[in-house]
């Protein structure tokens, strides 16, 4: 899982099956400083409180459509959990 | 399965329910050189700590299997603490 920052939100009427009431946000992936890292990619929110500006950290690949209620759906990036605190222990 | 260093954690309270029971340890991922090459938030399922060199497994299915599940979004684990490293016949400091 990796750390990103939601930056806005993206509403489709016509989804895949098994999408129905799938929040789907903007992020910006960040590297382990919080600083942007990479291309923006849009992740379904699979804890269904995520929205602006918030911390959060998500997976990629097949495990995101594991995340969500309906299994094999075609989602590649999901939100699994809202960051409170991230604690760098040692500089590396 | 990589080879990569603990260097932080990472709390949350509101996530998937599968991550309820579980520490999150925020893992530098070793390159070929031994530099840091990238990160990865991880089950720890051994009990490292901050500073530990690890061995992590990235593949879901596999993480599944080891945490006993059928199903759950879970790809990236802590499958060990790492007591010896040796690369082109050097030995690697791990800590």
């Amino acid at each position: 899982m990796q750390l990103a920052r939601v930056i806005g939100s993206v509403v489709a009427s016509e989804k895949a099956d098994g999408l129905e009431g799938v929040r789907f946000l903007v992020i910006q992936p960040l590297d382990k400083n919080q600083e942007p890292d990479g291309r923006t990619v849009v992740a379904a929110d699979a804890v269904h409180m995520a929205g602006p500006g918030e911390l959060v950290y998500f997976v990629s690949s097949r495990e995101a459509a594991e995340a969500l209620p309906v299994r094999f759906v075609p989602v590649d990036h999901a939100i699994t959990g809202i960051v409170d605190d991230v604690h760098l222990g040692v500089e590396s | 399965m990589k080879v990569g260093n603990v260097v932080g954690t990472v709390v949350s309270t509101v996530n998937i329910p599968i991550l309820d029971e579980h520490r999150l340890l925020l893992c530098d991922i070793q390159g070929v050189d031994g530099r840091p090459d990238g990160y990865t938030i991880c089950i720890d399922v051994v009990d490292a700590g901050i500073g530990e060199t690890v061995l992590i497994l990235d593949e879901g299915n596999s993480a599944r299997q080891i945490l006993g599940l059928e199903t759950g979004a879970i790809r990236a684990v802590i499958v060990g603490v790492v007591d010896e490293l040796v690369v082109d016949g050097e030995s690697r400091v791990v800590t």
